[in-house]
């Protein structure tokens, strides 16, 4: 299917957002008819890649972009993503952006309707002309023809399961007769497995008929099994531009998260637990951006227990639906009592504690100073840093919270000018470590910490990961760590479970090879990952 | 000089200039033979008068429900605790304390129905509270005629039943507490001990309650709804709790300034009482969600010193009725000073 001269040709292009590099000369074609795989982990540079492709606005206000773009052998420049649709891009956006209200017909036409002129032209131009339903109707008819689907023209958008809501824009730039390249981000996330088999036998039809394709997804087998080539990119750069023969999922894992193969880093070493202390059955969360489907897994006394996957599967929505900040249901047990859900100070004063990944919006109380911070919870839970006064007033323990404070500040080496300093006077890791301080002060049992090392720098990245670190070891305190961050999730846990798609693909041991992460990230199960 | 810039930035300019201008009026009282010792005791007065009103703003700014616009609610709570009083003819020290107990349920139940309202609309509560506050005193108004108060001294003389506008205290409980301990100096200067205790007790027990455990948690329910939820705080709780104990107060308030002023006053009076307590606490250096007792004592001062000497003092000088224009400017300006530099908890 692939020959001739390229169709798209993006040459050396590099982007950086203030200095943070986040494409490093990247280069690749697209011929005609030819079905491009991208894959990469989250941040590795795809969606600032299709948005310099796209021409949006973004990119040009934080100063463009190096490198090139050809299309068809001439240099473009997008000024705006209508530039782009000029010249033939189509691009299927991972949210569904169709008017609810309009039908199938409405949305695929939307803009570029059928219209006759009415005698109203004459006076007040081409706003006045009538549309032409029929023609239209025909228009979406032929283009859902084309995609080999069955779509009802006059069916309202905010009727229709999802799969044909992603059939529907596909339709739409199908519909647009100049689109020669068509590029879908994540066009299968949402659609069950039947809908995404019809949408790679569509893209496969679409591109016999010469329209070229990049298709982007974390699904690697569907990548394997319709892409023509596969490009892997890795914290910018093009790691891989490989044709799409004799390589399996295994070898694009690796590709795809593999920072440096081979050399572990540090790893904890491998402890035996006696007893389980935390059981998790058949949870669920709404928590929106990161839903729990149905969650089980154990955790062991003394354990660290990491939860690891891609942003968006669910993996923050465990810690945040136990420690009761979202609904949630399901059966969850410590030490063999009954957690209730929903009740953050019940599930508090079970001695369960909460690191949250927001760490400014729920971490912190920005105003307040650092004793508040770090007492506020152990005040409100426990009842300690409190005195009574004339025996019946019990009254904040000024005296003893600056106690409280003084140990942390210490023992964390947090930075600041003092314990009355306000929370939002510090760096982001020292807040972090406030965070730490707040929760290790209700001497918790179990303990979740959510996204530590999130927006803070190496060096206090590996002061958190220490400090974790640390109290486990000293204190036998359980700690649960969801990051997005494998390496680290890799260095201090003695498990890690990784979620997809809201439910655990699978629970390995940290020393396990980085290939059988990465597919158990792209929707493998742990039998495939192991065995691939 | 650093010190004094920083003290500046703390203290704020708008209080600085307010506070020389009330020096100026001082300093110029005499010359317009406005005499200094009553301008003083009037103040005094005046401070005690209002400053249980502005201390009712204080739980809702810590909560995070902003400034009470509806403390009409609490006013009307503590009329109807004054009205009973009168009815059930409670007299001296056991009428007035009558007054604030009749007034507690009636607080509690509006203030607890207050506060649902308000837990429904988190972020729009000051301007649903105004118009709260606005609709119920016109609701009491057809209630003052229809509630069967038949007191000869407060009930319409020629119907014998509905009260009237503006009843007199006179014969129950006027100044109960402004003559308590009461120190005079001269003819003019009455240093009001009474009145001045018991602000500075319920000042105390404000103080106290923001330092329990309870307070506390307000405290952070304003600061950070979501810190607070995460740590096991029932946001919802914490905001009605702040709402019934600032509908309280304000009924202790208006009890407590109508003993002083001389007259329980019915109908739309308890509108424009609203204003000056929100205004009084903003001038103290209050935001809408942070407030401290220092903000109560410093805004009543200065702005009911604004208040009492601007009339004597401008009037005098510039021989025009000016005072209420100039009261008038100052409290809406000071509101509005303060709701254009809204600053939201940093996030």
């Amino acid at each position: 299917m692939a020959n001739g001269s390229p169709l798209l040709s993006i040459e050396h292009v590099s982007k950086d957002f203030y200095g943070n590099v986040v494409l490093h000369d990247v280069s690749f074609d697209l011929r005609e008819g030819e079905i491009l795989g991208l894959v990469g982990e989250n941040g590795a540079g795809k969606t600032t890649l299709m948005h310099i492709l796209f021409g949006m606005p973004v990119i040009t206000e934080t100063g463009g972009f190096q490198g090139s773009i050809k299309i068809g052998g001439t240099e473009v420049h997008f000024l705006s993503p209508f530039d782009a649709l000029d010249a033939g891009l189509g691009m299927v956006h991972q949210e569904f952006s169709l008017i609810p209200g309009f039908t199938t017909t409405e949305n695929i036409v939307l803009n570029r309707e059928s219209m006759r002129a009415s005698f109203l032209n004459d006076v007040f131009g081409d706003r006045m002309s009538v549309l032409q339903r029929d023609k239209m109707r025909e228009r979406a008819q032929r283009a859902i023809g084309k995609l080999g689907v069955e779509l009802k023209p006059d069916m309202l958008v905010s009727e229709m399961p999802v799969g044909h809501k992603q059939f529907t824009e596909i339709a739409r730039e199908i519909d647009r007769k100049q689109t020669r390249i068509l590029i879908l981000d994540e066009p299968t996330a949402v659609l069950t497995e039947s809908e995404a088999e019809v949408l790679l036998q569509t893209l496969k039809r679409l591109a016999s008929e010469g329209i070229a394709i990049i298709f982007i997804s974390h699904r690697l087998q569907e990548v394997l099994a319709i892409a023509d080539r596969i490009v892997v990119l890795r914290d910018g750069h093009a790691v891989k531009d490989t044709v799409n023969e004799n390589i399996g999922m295994r070898d694009i894992a690796s590709w795809m998260v593999g920072r440096s193969l081979g050399e572990g880093g540090q790893r904890s070493e491998a402890r035996s637990f006696a007893e389980n202390t935390f059981k998790v059955q058949h949870l669920w969360v709404d928590m929106p951006g990161e839903t729990v489907r149905d969650v089980s897994f154990e955790v062991r006394k003394g354990e660290i227990f990491g939860i690891g996957g891609l942003a968006g599967q669910g993996k923050l929505g465990i810690p945040n639906g136990i420690m009761g900040l979202f609904p949630a249901g399901g059966e969850v047990v410590l030490d063999g009592k009954a957690v209730p859900l929903n009740a953050p100070a019940k599930a508090l004063g079970m001695g369960m504690a909460f690191v949250s990944e927001d760490r400014r919006g729920v971490g912190l109380l920005l105003d307040e100073s650092l004793e508040w911070n770090i007492a506020f919870t152990a005040i409100q839970v426990h009842g300690q840093y409190l005195k009574k006064v004339f025996g019946l007033f019990s009254q904040r323990d000024e005296k003893a919270m600056e106690e409280l404070c003084q140990e942390y500040v210490k023992l964390l080496d947090i930075k600041c000018t003092g314990t009355k300093q306000k929370a939002k006077e510090l760096s982001g890791g020292n807040q972090q470590k406030v965070c730490l301080a707040k929760a290790f002060a209700i001497k918790p049992r179990l303990m979740f910490v959510s996204e530590p090392t999130r927006g803070i720098d190496v060096g206090a990245k590996k002061l958190v990961l220490d400090t974790l670190h640390h109290y486990n070891r000293d204190f036998g305190t359980t700690i649960v760590m969801a990051s997005s961050e494998l390496e680290e999730l890799r260095s201090i846990c003695d498990r890690i479970a990784i979620v997809d798609e809201g439910k655990i693909a699978g629970i390995l041991p940290p020393t396990a090879d980085i290939s059988e992460f990465g597919l158990l990230m792209s929707g493998a199960t742990l039998e495939e990952a192991v065995n691939a | 000089m650093r010190n004094l810039k920083t003290f500046i930035q703390d203290f704020g300019w708008p209080r600085i200039i307010i506070f020389f201008f009330l020096v100026a009026l001082f300093v110029m009282a005499p010359f317009v033979r406005v005499r200094l010792d009553a301008s003083v005791s009037d103040v005094l007065n005046r401070f005690g008068q209002n400053a249980i009103m502005v201390l009712a703003m204080v739980p809702m700014i810590q909560s995070g429900c902003g400034l009470n616009f509806g403390l009409a609610l609490g006013l009307v709570a503590g009329l109807l605790g004054a009205t009973l009083s009168l009815q059930l003819e409670l007299h001296g020290m056991l009428g007035f304390l009558g007054a604030i107990v009749l007034a507690a349920p009636f607080s509690i139940i509006l203030g607890w129905f207050y506060a649902k309202l308000l837990n429904k609309v988190k972020g729009e509560e000051m301007t649903i509270a105004m118009y709260v506050g606005f609709s119920f005193i016109m609701f009491m108004c057809i209630m003052w005629l229809v509630l069967p108060y038949n007191n000869p001294t407060m009930v319409w003389g020629y119907a014998g039943k509905g009260l009237r506008t503006t009843i007199s205290v006179e014969n129950y409980w006027l100044h109960i507490l402004n003559n308590f301990l009461a120190i005079k100096i001269g003819q003019f200067f009455v240093f009001p001990t009474g009145l001045l205790l018991f602000v500075a007790l319920f000042a105390f027990l404000m103080w106290l309650f923001l330092r329990s455990k309870t307070g506390t948690a307000m405290t952070a329910v304003g600061s950070n709804p979501d810190f607070a939820r995460a740590s096991g705080v029932d946001v919802d709780k914490m905001r009605t709790i702040s709402v019934i104990i600032s509908t309280f107060l304000g009924a202790v308030g208006i009890i407590v300034y109508e003993q002083s002023f001389g007259f329980i006053q019915l109908y739309t009076a308890p509108s424009p009482m609203v204003f000056p307590a929100v205004a009084a606490i903003l001038i103290g250096g209050a935001s809408i969600n942070k407030a401290s007792m220092a903000n109560v004592l410093v805004g009543t001062i200065l702005f009911q010193g604004l208040l009492t000497m601007t009339p004597s003092v401008i009037n005098s000088l510039l021989q025009t009725d000016m005072s209420e224009v100039i009261r008038i400017i100052v409290s809406n300006g000071m509101i509005l000073y303060a709701l254009t530099r809204k600053v939201k908890v940093s996030k």
